[in-house]
């Protein structure tokens, strides 16, 4: 399997991506905007993805909810979502409404700032809110994701903060900080554009061109704080979390080597040797043979800077107390750490993870996000390719040494949900820190 | 950049997959649909042994069943079947919705003949060993346990409750309830097995990178030898509680969000409005750009986003309107919601929401069917509800006949305002007296057990 792409960079700086398949008269349009909340200043935690709502509420010559509106109204699909270091925007339609897309997408990077209201932002600070309350605080080890960047990252990294951001900092956000936001970051030289599906070249290039030739460039986005955190923890932590929640988890997190990066790869695969599916360690172990989860895996958080965070996640069967929880699953990384691993183990996780992947590409909006995310952190989109190759090249000894260097009790973070017992033991999500 | 809004191009046709159907000699049913985009191919088989099969005080059995076969077939326990599947580079997904039990698997198309053959021993060879039937019924309960805590789950299973009647198999959860499931045995399983698994009774979807005669010679070599018919019978599972509002709050002391559910039950998928009520739900609630969203969410922000829908079955699913609001205004967002499922019913939609909703549905059409999983679902679909041949194919041609008297007129047939029953999961000290203010109808308040509290 190959997935074909052509690219090209217009003089303000925008890449763009092209990948054929006219399999069906469908295009995905798929933005990345190399922006998320490590962009974030102090005392705005969740700006970047406030900023994501406010970009579907019109802009220069789109009326607010209309992007919403065109889009559906134009037989397509469409969403945005926000994460530590990007922001992507996407549509799926049908292939004749593919100019419709790429307008609507240059009106927002292009002119925003006049479609901007404070009853807008009043809006939509109260929407994610309430995105808030249903997500994290409503909803039984909601926090997990949060809690785990707060103990993987330290204060001072960019990483460290939550996405959605506090109830208060939300509250501080101003018109001027979207104004700001938007000059520094929503620029055609700090943003990917892919285009996958029925659409080609000669007909893509010119509307490109068309819709955001004029964008002008940016000024240069500012340095982030410095990425680097050391390889491994340095010593283990843990953090216990009483949250209304019936049956303990625990989320035991490693430091591992980022996203896309040499040792990446035979990290993903511990990872599913780990915790991928039945077949897996943590699954077979705990849940099929000792019956002590009700529910076990493992996965990498896929970081492409400073450090990447594998997590083993389970969840304990009833009766079970944390503690137990917590020395089984160790148990069970430990064995894993002193044997290694079986070449049947590997050749199980790779097959696995080839066929998700190459599954998964059968949607147009799933390479045109792909494509955007390899040429936005690598420069180069043509690394969907070279996922299957690299997994297929991970060897057990590989695996067996990452696990011996990786694994240890040295790097090891646990963040272990209990059931809160009785209203004293605090709100929900507040924690008992030590280390 | 322009200020121009760019016009659409002329639109390319658009046909759903091709597919032929067979019957095996032993009376199993075959789908099968080549599509050769990619290497990936899905099996999918559905069989008649859904949780509507369930007798009563045995719910939970169909899914127990369904999810057996795959511990344990063909003479291999469930670590070795698991063992063979995933060395494949698959799993098998193995369970059981209301309609039918469904086990699927997508694999690499160079790699189908094996994965049909394991399929094929799970299917017609599964063990249904004790020791995973009462693992499966632990993780059930563990589940179950869980739902407690879990606004969204316990919002939808009190819906259920509150508008089918006692008794009926559609007021319970599908994977069954702590006390049906905990007296579900092992010989219960194995003769949900022998009732209900039978060539006659099964249909093999086959969707992807593969020939239709090599996949029907498979089949015939895999499948051929499975002999048996299906016995047993299916009692009504939608009959509804009586009219008259009624509100349920389940408590949730200090929540911070109320979680909505507003609904009543609905109409079976064979239903001869099935296109105006689709178009009508669209513009009701749902799509982005429907009603109850707009309202909840871009004008008020109560919430991060509200919806309707239609769950659809072989009987009558509910149809229900589903929100999580800001605890202070839940009132407010129950208002909004029942002032516009009024409105629905008062007078014609405007024809640009009439021609949103239609021209949604219909451009949206081959999104929809990308993946081998997709095209295979929706086959399975057909067969499941006997939907002719040409429905995908008439299927955008039957959205755009749809007209604002339609809508009108099922609108008025299908939504009852009069039958509605609100449930709401979230902090009862301080949203029940504007609930009982608002006059909806008697107010009960439970605990996450469902136990009346005074």
């Amino acid at each position: 399997m190959r997935i074909p792409y052509e690219t090209f960079r217009l003089a303000n700086g925008l890449f763009v991506t092209v990948s054929e398949d006219h399999t069906a008269p469908l295009v995905a349009v798929n933005l990345w905007y190399h922006v998320g909340s490590a962009n974030e200043r102090a005392g705005r935690t969740g700006f970047a993805h406030l900023f994501e709502h406010m970009l579907f509420q019109g802009s220069a010559h789109v009326g607010s909810n209309e992007h919403f509106e065109l889009i559906q109204r134009a037989g397509g699909t469409l969403n945005g979502s926000t994460w530590v270091d990007r922001t992507n925007y996407y549509e799926t339609i049908p292939s004749n409404q593919l100019g419709l897309a790429l307008w609507l997408e240059a009106d927002r990077m292009g002119q925003l700032l006049p479609a901007m209201t404070q009853q807008k932002l009043d809006t939509q600070r109260d929407v994610v809110k309430n995105e808030r309350r249903w997500s994290v605080d409503n909803q039984p080890y909601g926090t997990a994701w949060e809690k785990l960047q707060e103990i993987g990252f330290p204060p001072e990294h960019p990483f460290h903060h939550s996405i959605i951001g506090s109830m208060e900092d939300l509250s501080a956000a101003s018109l001027d900080d979207i104004a700001s936001f938007f000059a520094t970051y929503y620029t055609p030289d700090n943003a990917v554009l892919s285009i996958a599906g029925d659409a080609d070249l000669t007909t893509a290039r010119p509307l490109v061109e068309q819709y955001f030739g004029s964008i002008p460039r940016g000024s240069g986005r500012p340095p982030l704080p410095p990425m680097h955190v050391s390889a491994r923890f340095g010593s283990p932590r843990r953090q216990v979390v009483p949250d209304d929640v019936r049956l303990p988890r625990l989320y035991l997190a490693f430091r591992t080597p980022v996203f896309g990066s040499a040792g990446y790869y035979a990290a993903s695969v511990c990872g599913a040797v780990l915790g991928l599916r039945r077949g897996s360690r943590l699954h077979r172990t705990l849940v099929r043979e000792r019956q002590i989860a009700a529910d076990a895996m493992a996965y990498t958080s896929d970081l492409a800077k400073g450090s990447d965070i594998l997590v083993a996640d389970v969840t304990a069967r009833p009766g079970i107390s944390a503690e137990r929880l917590e020395d089984e699953v160790i148990a069970v990384v430990e064995h894993l750490r002193r044997d290694g691993v079986t070449e049947a183990e590997v050749s199980r996780a790779s097959a696995l993870i080839e066929t998700g992947y190459t599954a998964a590409l059968q949607e147009a909006a799933e390479r045109a996000d792909k494509l955007s995310q390899f040429a936005t952190y690598f420069g180069d989109p043509g690394l969907i390719n070279e996922q299957v190759p690299r997994y297929r090249a991970v060897t057990a000894a590989q695996v067996t040494a990452f696990a011996h260097e990786w694994l240890g009790e040295d790097n090891r973070a646990s963040l272990l949900y209990v059931p809160r017992e009785s209203p004293d033991d605090g709100p929900p999500g507040a924690g008992a820190n030590r280390e | 950049m322009t200020a121009a809004r760019p016009l659409p191009g002329e639109s390319r046709p658009y046909a759903f997959p091709r597919f032929e159907r067979r019957t095996l000699s032993n009376g199993l049913g075959l789908v099968i649909a080549p599509l050769p985009k990619l290497p990936v191919v899905t099996l999918l088989a559905l069989a008649d042994a859904g949780a509507v099969t369930d007798r009563p005080g045995e719910e939970g059995l169909a899914v127990l069943t369904a999810r057996m076969l795959s511990e344990g077939a063909g003479g291999r326990d469930g670590t070795a079947l698991t063992e063979d599947v995933e060395r494949l580079g698959t799993a098998i997904d193995a369970s059981a919705d209301w309609d039918a039990a469904l086990v699927r698997l997508t694999v690499l198309s160079s790699r189908l003949p094996e994965a049909m053959a394991l399929l094929a021993d799970v299917l017609m060879a599964p063990a249904l060993p004790a020791r995973e039937v009462e693992r499966l019924k632990a993780e059930r309960l563990a589940e179950l346990l869980q739902l407690r805590a879990e606004p969204r789950g316990l919002a939808d299973e009190t819906l259920d409750r509150a508008v089918y009647a006692a008794g009926a198999r559609y007021a319970l959860p599908v994977g069954g309830t702590e006390h049906s499931v905990s007296s579900l045995t092992p010989e219960a399983v194995a003769g949900c097995y022998a009732a209900r698994y039978h060539p006659g009774a099964v249909t093999l979807v086959v969707a992807g990178d593969a020939e239709t005669a090599a996949v029907e010679r498979l089949a015939e070599t895999t499948f051929g030898t499975w002999r048996g018919v299906t016995r047993g019978e299916i009692a009504n599972p939608d009959r509804r509680t009586p009219d008259g509002r009624r509100v349920h709050v389940v408590t949730k002391p200090g929540a911070p969000q109320s979680e909505l559910r507003i609904g009543h039950v609905g109409i079976p998928r064979t239903h001869p409005d099935y296109f105006p009520v689709v178009v009508m739900n669209a513009i009701l609630g749902g799509v982005f750009s429907s009603r109850i969203n707009l309202n909840l969410r871009e004008v008020h922000g109560y919430t991060y986003g509200a919806h309707s829908g239609f769950d659809w079955r072989r009987w009558a699913g509910p149809f229900a309107a589903e929100t999580a609001v800001q605890q202070d205004v839940t009132a407010d967002a129950v208002r909004e919601v029942l002032f516009e499922i009024d409105r629905m019913r008062e007078t014609p939609v405007a024809p640009s929401e009439l021609s949103l909703a239609t021209s949604y549905l219909d451009g949206v059409f081959p999104i929809r069917f990308e993946t081998t999983d997709a095209v295979a679902t929706a086959l399975a679909n057909l067969v499941l509800y006997g939907l002719p041949g040409d429905y995908y194919d008439s299927y955008r041609a039957n959205v755009r006949a749809v007209t604002a008297d339609r809508v009108l007129g099922a609108a008025r047939a299908h939504l009852h305002p009069d039958r509605l029953q609100l449930v709401v999961v979230g902090d009862a000290d301080r949203v029940r007296a504007p609930l009982e203010r608002m006059a909806i109808g008697p107010v009960t308040v439970a605990d996450d057990r469902g136990e009346p509290i005074a």
